[in-house]
């Protein structure tokens, strides 16, 4: 099991410094530094500045000086918004960005296991039916329409919820339906699958012999099977719901993460992108690597390697 | 059927014309006892599934739009009209006539001779020769008729069922050509690994691990930047690449990794069988087994996840050119005009067509991808098979 983590965090380390050489590389293949402005600065002023910022010395050698720096969780300043660094812009987004995925996984899962659980009790009825049509809706429709169609009709044909912004429920409640929508729809197409499969086993069949009621047939027995096939799906979702968030935070206008990064892709913020890429790096593969740890301490028929 | 040397001593005299009844007999019923190929029974499971069909005929249709865009009686997608602006959908009367678009061009007319009609840059943008053709032919089939403003204008004034429709051929070709490349990097690379197996085999899985863990969207945003910087596209520009075709090809190439693993998977299974040794025996290379005869067996699968990956590619694209980081105008997508109708939602008057229409476009195309994935898988799935 030791060995098991290490190797997981061996591959993490790798993944992260093979983000970060690419990151680096592009972000210097990129023309235009950051004093190409505008207003052009005097040569001696330009190259005082370059030289403060290790901007004249040769690639490799600010290739072990930034490593050097992100090491340290350090990833510079912002070119574009004056007086913060990335690490504040970071620090500031965040918290946003993870109270919206909790309140949407929140939401996923509890519709999308209600959902999946009816119809597949209801098997071949007008509710199952109605239920998994919504589900293909919600699958294959992107978020952005989602959102865009829930903004017409919520905010402005009956104005229930505010437009944007983030700090009060209210306001987080939108967001979260729109990004939290297509997760739900496919947690209730697993889950009404794991829970047809063991509707069909002999020990339900047993529990209906010994006279048990259907509400704890399905609740007591049925159920816990239909749960295993979620908790290997929520993992990706996990890492889906905060990459999905950038969108949603665009329609909304959620200054979170995401919302950061894509402005900072449109002003060619090259240090708070490059920052947001290696956070965002670092975080999914800490998930990942914590799933899969979780993955074989609760199904033990996954291999430990 | 019997024995014809066990009957008559001499089977091969074709002048009997009682021999020749009986060959004949023989030859019509071994005529109806043919095989079905697994093709053929894929697809007639397929038939039997109305909404794949029905998913499989929207999707011909739209094509079919795409290719011919300028072949059909649509206003311009460029030309703005300001005293339009923001007109609501209009489908009374069916055709307008548009002054603007084949100003003289009469059956047999000049124009359709001559190389050059400058209305049709203004009209139509930058064409190449086919498509300058297509619309020299409409002028020539419709004349000055257009389509009425079906589905309304934007700000501009521009009609945008013409945007949508010349959008088809831009969010289609994302699609079409992003899979295209997840299909080429994936079935390659799954293919050699598969095949060659051993440390060579762990190593590239060990990459694919590591790339499933990097978060593709931000490096393809990232990417986007830079490529959208003018400099970059001079660069480009020198070695006749545009810049839309770069962006088809980065948005397939984050596609390909669980091709590549499928592809792996069957050819693990594929390797060990008796064809493959046969090929080996005869003293074929190890490239020719694997494209020649071990890929083509693992078609099924193939298809099926190409299906799956177009939808896939659709949606990022739409949803990098929603964002703005994706195409860019004057070239139009899906995306870019649900964001253009998204951005003028406002409190004081709802526009609702400028965003509906692309929404629906996006969303009914995707579904029937998915339909149309969904109904391959069952009718490719051999386990599924003789039920």
């Amino acid at each position: 099991m030791i060995w098991f983590i290490a190797k997981r965090l061996l591959w993490m380390v790798i993944t992260i410094w093979v983000v970060f050489t690419v990151s680096f590389l592009l972000m210097h293949a990129a023309p235009g530094g950051p004093f190409d402005r505008e207003r052009k600065l005097t040569p001696e002023v330009k190259a005082n500045i370059e030289r403060r910022y290790d901007l004249d010395k040769p690639l490799p050698v600010q290739y072990f000086h930034e490593m050097f720096r992100d090491l340290h969780g350090d990833f510079g300043y912002s070119y574009n918004l004056g007086d913060f660094s990335v690490n504040q812009i970071i620090a500031a987004g965040l918290p946003r960005s993870a109270t919206l995925g909790i309140l949407a996984l929140v939401f996923a899962v509890t519709l999308g296991f209600c959902a999946g659980v009816v119809s597949a009790v209801r098997r071949g009825g007008l509710l199952d039916f109605t239920l998994m049509s919504l589900a293909t809706i919600g699958i294959a429709l992107p978020s952005f329409v989602i959102a865009g169609m829930a903004i017409i009709a919520f905010v402005f044909v009956w104005p229930i919820f505010p437009a944007a912004g983030f700090g009060s429920l209210r306001q987080a409640i939108l967001p979260s339906l729109c990004l939290g929508a297509p997760f739900a729809a496919e947690i209730a197409r697993l889950v009404r699958t794991g829970m047809l499969d063991v509707l069909g086993q002999d020990y339900i069949r047993t529990a209906y012999a010994k006279g048990l009621p259907t509400r704890t047939v399905i609740l007591r027995h049925a159920m816990k099977g239909a749960v295993l096939p979620l908790v290997s799906y929520l993992g990706p979702t996990i890492v889906d719901i905060l990459t999905g968030s950038t969108i949603i935070e665009q329609i909304f206008a959620i200054p979170g993460l995401g919302y950061h990064f894509v402005q900072s892709a449109l002003n060619r913020d090259y240090t708070l992108a490059m920052g947001v890429v290696l956070f965002y790096t670092v975080l999914l593969c800490s998930i990942n690597v914590v799933v899969d740890i979780v993955y074989t301490v609760l199904d033990p028929r996954v291999k430990v390697e | 059927m019997t024995e014809p040397a066990k009957n008559s001593p001499t089977p091969h005299r074709l002048d009997d014309p009682v021999e020749v009844e009986r060959y004949a007999r023989l030859l019509a019923e071994a005529a109806r006892n043919r095989g079905v190929s697994p093709a053929r029974e894929a697809w007639q499971r397929l038939r039997r599934n109305r909404i794949a069909i029905g998913a499989l005929g929207f999707l011909g249709l739209l094509a079919l739009a795409a290719i011919f865009t300028p072949l059909l009686p649509l206003q311009s997608p460029i030309q703005t009209a300001t005293e339009k602006s923001f007109e609501p959908p209009k489908a009374w009367p069916l055709f307008v006539e548009t002054p603007e678009i084949a100003p003289d061009a009469q059956p047999g007319d000049a124009t359709m001779q001559a190389g050059e009609a400058p209305w049709i840059e203004k009209q139509f943008g930058q064409l190449g020769a086919v498509s300058r053709w297509l619309v020299k032919t409409r002028a020539w089939l419709f004349g000055r008729k257009s389509l009425n403003s079906l589905c309304g204008r934007d700000e501009l004034g521009r009609d945008l069922l013409a945007r949508l429709v010349w959008g088809a051929r831009v969010s289609l070709m994302a699609g079409l050509v992003g899979a295209l490349v997840s299909l080429i990097i994936g079935v390659s690379y799954g293919a050699i690994s598969g095949y060659i197996g051993g440390w060579v085999d762990n190593l590239m899985m060990r990459i694919v691990d590591v790339l499933y863990s990097v978060p593709f969207i931000f490096i393809v945003i990232y990417i986007n930047t830079i490529l959208s910087s003018d400099k970059t596209q001079l660069w480009l520009e020198r070695y006749g690449i545009s810049r839309i075709t770069v962006f088809y090809i980065i948005i397939g190439a984050v596609y390909w990794l669980t091709m590549a693993r499928v592809v792996r998977g069957q050819v693990l299974s594929l390797k060990h069988e008796q064809f493959v040794d046969a090929a080996r025996t005869i003293g074929a290379g190890r490239m020719r087994i694997i494209f020649r005869h071990i890929v083509p067996n693992a078609l099924s699968v193939v298809i099926v996840y190409l299906t799956l990956t177009i939808p896939r590619v659709m949606l990022f694209e739409a949803f990098l050119s929603f964002m703005g980081l994706g195409v860019q105008a004057p070239d139009v997508s899906w995306g870019l005009l649900a964001n253009a109708g998204f951005r003028v939602i406002t409190p004081i008057k709802i526009f609702w067509w400028l965003f509906v229409f692309p929404a629906a476009a996006i969303g009914m195309t995707l579904f029937a991808l998915n339909f149309l994935g969904d109904g391959l898988r069952d009718a490719l799935d051999p386990r599924l098979k003789n039920k």
